[in-house]
C-alpha cells in the first residue's frame, strides 16, 4: 500500500479517536472550562503536560536541527527539559496552592494591581498567539506533503478538529485528547527510531544505540566526527563556539519554558498541591522520552544522508530524493557537472584546498532540517506504514499544543479580561459562553493566520521564550519568594524585562542589527536570560523605596507557601 | 512568628532547593556547557563523557530531581502535619 494511503488510514483512525474522547469529556461549569474541575490525575496530568508542551517544532525540526548543529544542539535539549526542574521546585505546587484559573489571576492578586494583570494578560495573549500559529503552518505542511491535501485545506481540517474539541470539552476536552495525543506521537518518534536503531547498530533502544557500535568496529559517533571532518565540517560531538551565548540560550529556554502560560496552567488541574509537584515529574519522564531520542535520530539521520547521497551518481539516488526536492526543501544543482552529488562544507577555509584536489565545486545538497524526521524513515527504507506513523505523530504534536495555547488565549479573554476587569458581574453561564466564542474566534483567526503568516511568526521562539523568561519567570518567582516584593517593583521589572527584551529582538531581527553587535556575543535567542537578570535587579532596588505589600497578600504569601490544602 | 512548625518547613524546603537547583545547575550547566570540552577526554562506551551530558545525561537527572523532591516534599509534608497535630493537642 502507498504512504498516502497508509498515511490517510492511521490519521483518520487518530482522528476519530480524539473526536470520540472529546464527546466523553464535555465541560459544563467555568471550572471545567478552566481547569478541567482540577480533578486531573498526576500522571494523566503529566502525559497531557507532554503533548501540550511538544509541539510541531519539538517532533518534527528538533532532530533535524540537532542533525546540522551537533554538540551545540544541546541547548534545545537542555533548555527545553531543564525548565521543568524549576517549575517542579519553584512554581508549580506554590501555583496550585494559590488556586485560581490563569497566571494573569496570580500576578494580579500577587500585586494587588489591576494594571499588572493587564500586562500579565498581554504578554500571555502575544506569546501564546505566537506560537499557535506556528503549529497551524505545521498541520498544513503535514496535510500537504503526505495527504496531498492542498496546504491551505490541510489547516482547515485541523482547525476543524480543533475547533470541536476544544470548543465542546475546554480543558477537560483538551486534557484527555492530549492524553491520547501523546500515546500517538510518542509511539510515532520511537517506531522509526528503534526500527533504525536496530538496523545500525543492532540495539533497540536508541539511546543507547547512540552510543553503539557499527559492523566494522568503530562507534558510531566516532564514524560521525570522522565523516564530518572529512566533509569539512566541524567534529560533531564538540564544541566550537563560544560557551557564553550556548549557556545564555539554554538559560533563557529553560526559564521561558517555566515562565509559559500555557505549560503552567497545566498544573492548575490536579486535586492537590503535592498532585503538582508529582505531575511535573511525570511531565518531564514522558517529554524525556522524546528528547532523549532526538539526538540519535539525529545522529542516526545525518550518517544516513550522508552515506545515501555523498558522492553518489544522482541518476541512481533512491525516489525519496525526488520526492523531498520536488517539495523544495531538499536542493540540488550540479555544480562541477560530474553528475555526482557533493555534500560538504563549502565555507570552510581550510577545507578549500582539499575540495579542489578532489575535483568539487561547492556544495551542492542544500537540505532543510525540518524534512530530517519526516525523510528519515524513507531515507532508511522502513515500510510506507512507519512514514504514514511519523505522519500522524506530527499532527499530534501540532493539534495538542495548538489546543493548550488556544485555551490560554481564550481564557485569558473571558476569565482575565472579562470577568476580572470589564465585566466583574458577569454570570457563570454567560462567562463559559464568552470563553467558548474566545476559542472559537481564536482557532479561526489563528487558522487564517496559519495560512497567511506575518513576519513575525518564524521568530517564535525568540519571542515566546524571551518574554517569557523575562517577565513572567521573575514575577511569579519572587512573588512567591519575596515577602517583600511588592506592585511598584513588579511592575517596574516586568516593564523593564519586556521592553529590554523586545527591543533587543526586535532590533536584531527585523531591523538589520548584525551579530557583531551582539552584547557580549549574546543572539537574541539567549537575550531573555539578561532581560530576566535586569528585571530582578530593577524589581528588588524598586521595591526597597517604595512601601511594604498590603497586609492581606502577605497573609496570602504565607497561605501559599504552608504545606497542604489549608 | 509565633508558629515554629511552619518556619522549619520552610526552612527545611529552601534548603532541599538549594541542594537540589546546585545539582541541575551542576549537571546541566557545568558538564554539559562549561566543563564540556573537559569531560570529553573521558568516556562512556561510544559516548565522550561532556557530549553525553550535554544531549543526554543531564536529562536522566532533572526527572531524578523531580522524583527526589516529590519524595522529601511528601515525607517533610507528613512530618509537618504530624507535628502540628501534637502541638494541638498539648
Amino acid at each position: 500500500m502507498s504512504v498516502q494511503k497508509w498515511s490517510f488510514i492511521i490519521v483518520g483512525i487518530t482522528f476519530a479517536l480524539y473526536i470520540y474522547v472529546a464527546i466523553r469529556s464535555r465541560a459544563k461549569t467555568t471550572s471545567e472550562f478552566y481547569v478541567a474541575g482540577k480533578g486531573v490525575h498526576p500522571i494523566i496530568n503529566g502525559m497531557a503536560t507532554a503533548a501540550d508542551w511538544m509541539s510541531a517544532a519539538s517532533f518534527l525540526s528538533m532532530a533535524g536541527l540537532i542533525a546540522f548543529l551537533g554538540y551545540q544542539g544541546a541547548q534545545y535539549l537542555l533548555g527545553w527539559t531543564g525548565g521543568y526542574v524549576l517549575l517542579a521546585l519553584l512554581l508549580a505546587p506554590y501555583l496550585r496552592k494559590f488556586g485560581k484559573f490563569t497566571v494573569p489571576d496570580f500576578i494580579g492578586d500577587r500585586y494587588y494591581s489591576q494594571t499588572a494583570r493587564v500586562v500579565a494578560v498581554i504578554c500571555a495573549l502575544f506569546v501564546s498567539f505566537t506560537y499557535v500559529v506556528g503549529q497551524m503552518k505545521g498541520v498544513g505542511v503535514a496535510f500537504s506533503r503526505f495527504l496531498e491535501i492542498p496546504f491551505v485545506w490541510g489547516i482547515v481540517i485541523g482547525v476543524g478538529i480543533v475547533f470541536f474539541y476544544a470548543v465542546l470539552g475546554g480543558m477537560k476536552g483538551i486534557t484527555y485528547t492530549q492524553v491520547a495525543q501523546y500515546c500517538v506521537l510518542i509511539f510515532a518518534y520511537l517506531v522509526p527510531a528503534i526500527f533504525i536503531s536496530v538496523l545500525m547498530v543492532g540495539n533497540p533502544i536508541p539511546q543507547i544505540g547512540l552510543g553503539g557500535m557499527l559492523d566494522d568496529g568503530t562507534y558510531l559517533l566516532t564514524k560521525l566526527d570522522q565523516l564530518c571532518v572529512d566533509l569539512g565540517f566541524n567534529e560533531y560531538t564538540t564544541s566550537h563556539k563560544g560557551k557564553l551565548d550556548l549557556f545564555f540560550i539554554t538559560a533563557a529556554l529553560m526559564l521561558g519554558t517555566a515562565g509559559l502560560p500555557h505549560v503552567i496552567v497545566r498544573f492548575f488541574t490536579v486535586p492537590k498541591v503535592a498532585d503538582a509537584r508529582k505531575s511535573a515529574g511525570w511531565a518531564l519522564l514522558f517529554i524525556a522520552i522524546l528528547y532523549t531520542t532526538a539526538p540519535a535520530i539525529a545522529v542516526f539521520s545525518r550518517v544516513n544522508l550522508i552515506e545515501t547521497v555523498n558522492d553518489k551518481p544522482y541518476e541512481e539516488l533512491p525516489d525519496w530524493f525526488s520526492n523531498w526536492e520536488s517539495t523544495g526543501l531538499l536542493k540540488y544543482e550540479d555544480l562541477n557537472g560530474d553528475g555526482k552529488v557533493q555534500y560538504y562544507n563549502d565555507q570552510n577555509a581550510a577545507f578549500v584546498e582539499t575540495a579542489k584536489a578532489k575535483g568539487w565545486n561547492g556544495n551542492e545538497l542544500v537540505v532543510d532540517p525540518d524534512i530530517m524526521v519526516l525523510a528519515n524513515p524513507e531515507i532508511a527504507g522502513l515500510p510506507n506504514w512507519v512514514i504514514a506513523l511519523v505522519v500522524a505523530g506530527a499532527l499530534a504534536a501540532a493539534l495538542s499544543t495548538a489546543a493548550g495555547l488556544l485555551l490560554v488565549i481564550s481564557t485569558s479573554i473571558s476569565h482575565d479580561l472579562l470577568k476580572k476587569w470589564l465585566m466583574p458581574n458577569i454570570s457563570e453561564k454567560n462567562e463559559l459562553r464568552a470563553a467558548r466564542i474566545s476559542i472559537a474566534v481564536a482557532v479561526i483567526v489563528a487558522g487564517y493566520f496559519g495560512i497567511n503568516p506575518p513576519g513575525f511568526v518564524a521568530e517564535v521562539v525568540a519571542w515566546a521564550f524571551g518574554l517569557a523568561a523575562a517577565t513572567f519567570f521573575p514575577a511569579i518567582l519572587m512573588g512567591i519568594f519575596g515577602k517583600r516584593m511588592n506592585m511598584e517593583g513588579a511592575i517596574a521589572g516586568m516593564s523593564v524585562g519586556l521592553i529590554f527584551t523586545g527591543i533587543y529582538i526586535v532590533y536584531f531581527k527585523y531591523w538589520g542589527g548584525t551579530p557583531d553587535q551582539y552584547f557580549f556575543g549574546i543572539s537574541p535567542e539567549g537575550i531573555g536570560t539578561l532581560g530576566m537578570l535586569l528585571n530582578f535587579a530593577v524589581a528588588l532596588v524598586v521595591s526597597r523605596f517604595t512601601p511594604p505589600p498590603p497586609e492581606n497578600v502577605v497573609k496570602m504569601i504565607e497561605f501559599i507557601r504552608r504545606p497542604g490544602e489549608t | 512568628m509565633s508558629n515554629p512548625p511552619k518556619n522549619i518547613y520552610w526552612r527545611t524546603n529552601l534548603r532541599y532547593l538549594g541542594i537540589l537547583l546546585s545539582i541541575w545547575f551542576f549537571v546541566s550547566y557545568g558538564c554539559g556547557i562549561l566543563f564540556a570540552d573537559y569531560l570529553n577526554q573521558f568516556r562512556i562506551g561510544g559516548f565522550k563523557l561532556g557530549f553525553w551530558f550535554a544531549q543526554q545525561g543531564a536529562i536522566y537527572v532533572f526527572v531524578v530531581l523531580i522524583f527526589v523532591y516529590v519524595y522529601m516534599m511528601n515525607k517533610l509534608d507528613a512530618k509537618y502535619a504530624a507535628d502540628h497535630k501534637k502541638a494541638g493537642e498539648e
